[in-house]
């Protein structure tokens, strides 16, 4: 059985220009424990796609199943880390990482040395104390990765979550996320903007072309795990990155008057 | 909220010290100078006592008025407080019954808008027509004065969570408490401490409108009755004491913020 199953799912906005169409027919099964990637250029509905799985917000049309039922209300078998870390500046790190656990009453103690080890395990052990404020911006974004996997979700839905750092926290951070899914393996749902990003973290990557958004292309991924950098200097890394770009540029044109 | 403007900065507040000391040091020097100054002209050019008197003989009336003047400036400073501390009991709720219902955002929140715009200072003669010439009238401008600038600042306050956090917190199925206690209400601390700010230099303002149209004591009320009597230096140590009294109750806010708020971003 699928972890997430997808059919036919349509999400329309109304805006001052008549309804907007975010996504139009997209279907997707995702495996469970799977590490997948949505990638696009913007406007391609992807987070709209990832707030639709985390049931943020109502589709218009269509199906989506989580562990085979639909999906009425936010479920708290989900962790969602967004592109900013959106801490809670008056709470410490390790408050800001129980947040989750506080809101759902989840056992304190538990709780607790869950999130010292999550802490550590992200490498910020000794900053328990701190406050976000005193954190550089890659240093925040752990914190928030913390936080979302505190109540040990089997879901992981990540907004972009890289995209506001700099390119080398940016990769640090990634081969990290594939650290710990690797040691505490999770169904990853990963936006991002960036095809080498998206590719070198997936099991499978989603091209999505925008107006409507819709998915344009499903690429398996058949590179070892682990990843490393230099798997981006190889052919096949190459001929998927092109792959990818045909199909977004491909689609950038079409449908539209 | 901002990720990539906090970094680490382990040495910012140390800088922060040094360029207030500054500031404070500069502003000090200018007045010392400038009443240096007033003194020197007023004596220079012999302008009557009457008209502007010198620092010196200002001085010299408040250490000879001084039981007066402290008596008067505690019925102002009551009167300040009273209203002040009834405008944050009334604005802060009402600010969060605002942001709850739909309603009362469509209602009440445009009618205090357009109240805002009448002058408070031309309510006051009213005020003084319908509940007397007692201390009452003075908290009443006090709190109309204050009233304005925290609803306001609660209110934004209160809607300035980000929408990711409250997706968040959405998915985590939190109940309306949980997120006003935990996410909300520590949201807005730093907006509404900006509007009580705003809100008490109002208020010492508010409570001498209050004593010019009518009464027995209080600071404006010791401005009126020297001015007439032609005690100008009096009317001076009285102006004195009130801003004394308006730079101590932002300064006393200010600390309370930190103390409270010390997430704050300081200014």
């Amino acid at each position: 059985m699928s972890k997430i199953e997808i059919e036919g799912l349509h999400k329309t906005y109304a805006s001052r220009n008549g309804r907007v169409a975010a996504l139009a027919d997209v279907t997707l099964s995702i495996k469970q424990n799977e590490f997948v990637t949505l990638v696009g250029p913007s406007g391609c509905g992807k987070s709209t796609l990832l707030k639709l799985i985390g049931a943020l917000i109502r589709p218009s049309r269509g199906k989506l199943l989580f562990d085979g039922a639909p999906l009425f209300h936010p479920t708290r078998d989900v962790g969602i880390v967004f592109q900013e870390a959106v801490l809670l500046e008056w709470r410490t790190v390790l408050d800001n990482v129980l947040l989750p656990a506080e809101i759902l009453g989840l056992d304190k103690r538990k709780s607790r040395a869950r999130a010292m080890d999550l802490i550590a395990l992200v490498g910020l052990g000794g900053f328990e104390r701190r406050y976000p404020r005193e954190l550089s911006g890659g240093m925040q974004q752990r914190v928030s990765l913390c936080r979302a996997l505190i109540h040990n979700p089997s879901v992981l839905l990540m907004d972009e979550p890289f995209a506001a750092l700099d390119a080398m926290t940016r990769e640090e951070l990634g081969f990290e996320l594939m650290r710990i899914w690797d040691a505490d393996k999770k169904t990853v749902i990963f936006v991002t903007h960036n095809i080498s990003e998206a590719i070198l973290l997936a099991d499978r990557v989603v091209a999505m072309s925008p107006r409507p958004g819709r998915i344009a292309r499903v690429l398996d991924v058949a590179l070892a795990r682990p990843r490393t950098i230099e798997m981006q200097f190889t052919e096949t890394f190459k001929s998927y990155s092109q792959e990818i770009r045909d199909v977004i540029y491909q689609g950038k044109g079409a449908g539209r008057p | 909220m901002t990720v990539e403007t906090t970094a680490l900065d382990g040495d910012e507040p140390l800088e922060g010290t040094e360029s207030t000391l500054k500031s404070v040091a500069g502003a000090t020097l200018t007045l010392i100078a400038l009443v240096a100054l007033w003194e020197f002209l007023a004596r220079e050019f012999q302008i009557p006592v009457w008209l502007l008197p010198a620092p010196s003989l200002i001085g010299e009336s408040m250490l000879e008025w001084r039981s007066e003047l402290l008596g008067h400036s505690l019925v102002t400073l009551y009167e300040t407080l009273a209203g002040f501390a009834l405008a944050i009991a009334i604005s802060i709720p009402l600010a969060v019954a605002v942001v709850y219902s739909p309603l009362l955002q469509n209602t009440i929140y445009p009618i205090l808008l357009a109240l805002q715009s009448m002058p408070k200072v031309a309510i006051a003669p009213l005020l003084a027509l319908w509940i007397g010439f007692g201390t009452l009238p003075k908290i009443v401008v006090v709190f109309l004065v204050c009233f304005f600038p925290i609803i306001v600042a609660t209110t934004s306050g209160l809607t300035a969570v980000p929408s990711s956090l409250m997706d968040l917190i959405r998915s985590l199925s939190a109940t309306s408490v949980q997120t006003f206690v935990k996410i909300r209400f520590p949201t807005a601390m730093p907006h509404i401490f900006v509007g009580l700010k705003i809100a008490i230099t109002f208020a010492v303002i508010g409570a001498v409108i209050g004593e010019f149209v009518g009464s027995e004591n209080g600071l404006g009320y010791l401005i009126l009755v020297s001015t007439s009597q032609s005690r100008t230096p009096l009317a001076f140590g009285s102006l004195v004491l009130l801003t004394v009294m308006s730079i101590v109750l932002y300064y006393a806010i200010a600390l309370i913020e930190r103390v409270v708020v010390p997430w704050a971003p300081r200014n």
